[in-house]
């Protein structure tokens, strides 16, 4: 078998039951893997009108055909699931080399069922799979627990595992691998949480093998002279995601106390070129990576000394702009916290934002705030929070539901900026439009990377569109969404597609597996992606009036900075987007479209 | 002039694209088991480093080989490996002070560096310059040993 491993092994948490069975072939060339594989499996096997945090709910770690080779910057898995924060499907990639090592075991997928009676671990060394007791690794943060696992299995194992964060069901928990590559977002680590699932550490010795070595090796020199060359890449590499931070500040589009503004003027002292010139130990890459965007950071700074990687733009962002923090050791400090504690940064710091937001307005009593200053800049009360936050103390209690819950305590979710109940990122959808009309629409909630039209909107990538305008920015957003399900079902990472384009990830995924794919048939597996997700949503309750952002990104305008004046023009491209996509007026899939996806028969019941 | 690889661990990124390189090009699939070079990565510390073969000018691995399957190539830097006298006995894999000669049961052979017959697929694969494949002159030579005897020192304290 060239390509894909051919095994899928499914493990039943209630029974103990541990299964294999052969990878449905026809489906993974339809749907590539990872991302794509997963939505496919869930979709068939659960109902998507179940509670995310009941056993019946499946945890699906799923990496893609290119996982474990050296295409470029693609050695990434996805964990698919229903997401708590969000209830709808959640599908969480993340890079390392945990993906390439369940290659090199020999699986295309681990399907998680049921519920462990305890807690317990899983340790996968090629053909064997075991449970074992993880009784004792409950409550260890993630470093602490990585370690264990692997003293008590291989030491050259890769560990995934949840936090104190997912083991008490927090709705913003993430599966963290390797101690700081996290599968972030829409509260994946609470699913493995409530599954009673500590952590899956794993070890293969196993080829995965080529079907045309000489076409794979041509289709991958040329993928990576591209993206040497990219100037976006480089940029990456040198300054790490951070770089965002003063280019969006630029155009006034850095969201400012939870979206209040889109302009901070302190913005330098958080971005990544101050993070090279202080906290900056070396740059990092993920299995396969020829960018190595990945910061390992180090605060000598006693008050929040600490080790780790990060921050992310987006943590960056919302650790910094978002709370009107620009400090950017307690930044650093705070993210250390997200991956140590199982969390996810962006709806960690954005529920922070949140809470500083309700807080100024008068919406939290003084006695809730238990003797922290909640008001917007408190650094120390940020990390304080983000801590109490992954142990559920105290007003983390709260914080814990994620903004939207959290502001609904208060009687005012329009504080919450988020769609489906998940925190939006760092790109103020009133200065750069496109990117409004991809968090309305993602179908894990509100979300940048799975459509990431910055590239064009901002960062001069393709046709360099104006951020300001909405002309053909449905067209784009789809074209990003297409691209991006096919380029995470393959195992790759989004930023390879500064360079790389459709036809390269074609030649390389036809040398691979020896499918033959074209540009077309490969953007085509992502569109067919993209509907299968949207049926999930649907079946799960989701509506046309779920597409849309929070009120203040609609109505209030940008009040100071370049993006003065400028509000989502979401409802006028809402329509397009929809035709775009073959869809009804309420967003729902044609039956035509879905056959000419070969999704014919998975609108039932929808 | 004959040429030598050079590891650079402060430039790793530890992105694994040599020991994927160096399995592709001598097996034609991905087994990162079977490179001829691995990557060691420290996870709470963020830090990587490459090893492989050093292709020593006093040579354990060869001094032990009862069969010479293992012996300096005349007129090169190289320390060759020719599986058809090899007996399979392993002493070269304990002889070896960095572990660098590995015994591969999949292949059943002595994996070892062989620099691809002179254009290395590592070096070609490596993003960040941590690995070169220079000539053996003096400084270069210099330049190694200093960074080995870091090494030296280092499983020394461990």
């Amino acid at each position: 078998m060239n390509g894909w491993s051919g095994t899928i092994a499914r493990i039943n948490l209630t029974t103990g039951a541990i299964t294999k069975e052969r990878t449905n072939l026809s489906d993974a060339a339809l749907f590539l893997g990872a991302r794509g594989l997963g939505v496919k499996i869930l979709s068939d096997e659960i109902d998507a009108t179940i509670d995310p945090l009941s056993p019946a709910n499946k945890l699906l770690f799923v990496p893609g055909p290119f996982s474990g080779t050296f295409a470029p910057s693609a050695g990434r898995y996805h964990v698919v699931t229903k997401g708590p924060l969000t209830g709808a499907i959640a599908g969480s990639n993340s890079g390392g080399s945990w993906g390439p090592e369940l290659r090199y075991a020999g699986y295309d997928a681990l399907i998680f069922e049921g519920k462990a009676e305890k807690p317990v671990y899983v340790w996968i060394k090629d053909d064997q799979i075991e449970l074992r007791d993880a009784s004792h690794l409950w409550g260890k943060w993630v470093p602490d627990t990585t370690e264990a696992v692997r003293a008590e299995t291989d030491d050259d194992a890769k560990v995934a595992c949840i936090g104190p964060a997912g083991e008490k069901q927090v709705l913003i928990a993430a599966i963290m691998n390797e101690m700081h590559r996290a599968a972030g977002r829409s509260g994946v680590g609470a699913v493995m949480g409530s599954k009673n699932l500590k952590a899956v550490a794993v070890a293969g010795t196993k080829p995965i093998k080529v079907a045309d070595p000489k076409a794979f090796e041509a289709a991958v020199q040329a993928a990576r002279k591209k993206v040497a060359a990219n100037p976006v890449a480089q940029g990456l590499g040198t300054y790490g995601t951070e770089v965002l931070v003063n280019i969006l500040n630029q155009i006034g589009s850095l969201p400012t106390r939870n979206f209040r503004e889109g302009y901070f003027p302190a913005a330098d002292k958080t971005g990544g070129e101050s993070l090279k010139a202080t906290l900056l130990v070396r740059p990092k890459g993920c299995f396969s990576c020829v960018i190595s965007c990945g910061r390992v950071t180090k605060i000598k700074n006693p008050k929040y000394a600490s080790e780790g990687e990060g921050p992310e733009y987006e943590a960056g962002w919302c650790m910094g702009a978002d709370c009107a923090i620009d400090n950017l050791e307690a930044i650093t400090k705070a993210n250390h916290l997200c991956n140590e504690l199982g969390m996810d940064s962006i709806s960690m710091g954005a529920t922070v934002a949140c809470a500083m937001d309700l807080y100024e307005a008068g919406l939290i009593p003084k006695d809730e705030a238990e003797g922290l200053d909640l008001h917007f800049g408190n650094a120390d009360t940020m990390v304080k929070l983000t801590k109490m936050t992954g142990l559920r103390e105290g007003l983390g209690n709260k914080l814990a539901l994620g903004s939207y819950r959290f502001a609904s305590l208060y009687g005012h979710p329009e504080y919450s900026m988020t769609v489906k109940k998940q925190e939006i990122p760092a790109y103020d959808p009133r200065g750069v439009q496109g990117i409004g009309l991809e968090y309305a629409t993602c179908n894990r909630g509100g979300c940048h990377v799975k459509g990431y039209t910055i590239a064009v909107e901002v960062l001069g990538q393709g046709p360099n569109l104006d951020p300001r305008v909405i002309t053909a920015k449905p067209f784009w957003v789809k074209l990003f969404q297409d691209v991006t399900a096919a380029v995470d079902a393959a195992g790759g990472c989004i930023f390879g597609t500064f360079g790389m384009d459709v036809g390269d990830y074609a030649a390389m995924l036809s040398g691979l597996t020896g499918v033959q794919y074209t540009g077309d048939s490969f953007l085509q597996a992502g569109e067919r992606i993209w509907n299968l997700e949207r049926l999930f949503n649907l079946k799960a309750g989701f509506t046309k009036k779920d597409d849309t952002l929070p009120e203040r990104l609609l109505n209030m305008p940008v009040p100071e900075g370049p993006a003065k004046g400028m509000l989502s023009r979401l409802p006028e491209m809402l329509p397009e987007y929809y035709q775009l996509r073959g869809w009804d007026e309420n967003g729902v899939p044609t039956e035509k479209r879905l056959e000419e996806l070969q999704l014919a028969g998975e609108l039932v019941g929808a | 002039m004959a040429k030598v690889l050079m590891i650079h661990p402060d430039k790793c990124t530890g992105c694994h694209n040599c020991a994927l390189a160096c399995g592709f090009r001598h097996e034609g699939s991905f087994r990162p088991a079977a490179a001829r070079i691995h990557v060691f990565s420290w996870e709470r510390e963020g830090f990587s480093v490459p090893m492989m073969c050093q292709q020593c000018d006093t040579a354990s691995c060869v001094k032990v080989c009862p069969t010479a399957a293992l012996h300096r190539a005349p007129g090169t830097t190289l320390v060759e490996y020719t599986k058809a006298k090899c007996i399979g006995c392993r002493m070269c894999t304990i002889a070896c002070p960095f572990g660098n000669a590995v015994y591969d049961s999949f292949t059943e052979s002595i994996l070892k560096c062989d620099t691809c017959g002179g254009d290395p697929a590592c070096v070609a694969y490596c993003p960040s310059h941590a690995l070169e494949f220079v000539d053996d002159n003096i400084s270069t030579r210099t330049r190694k040993k200093t960074f080995a005897s870091k090494f030296k020192e280092a499983f020394q304290e461990a």
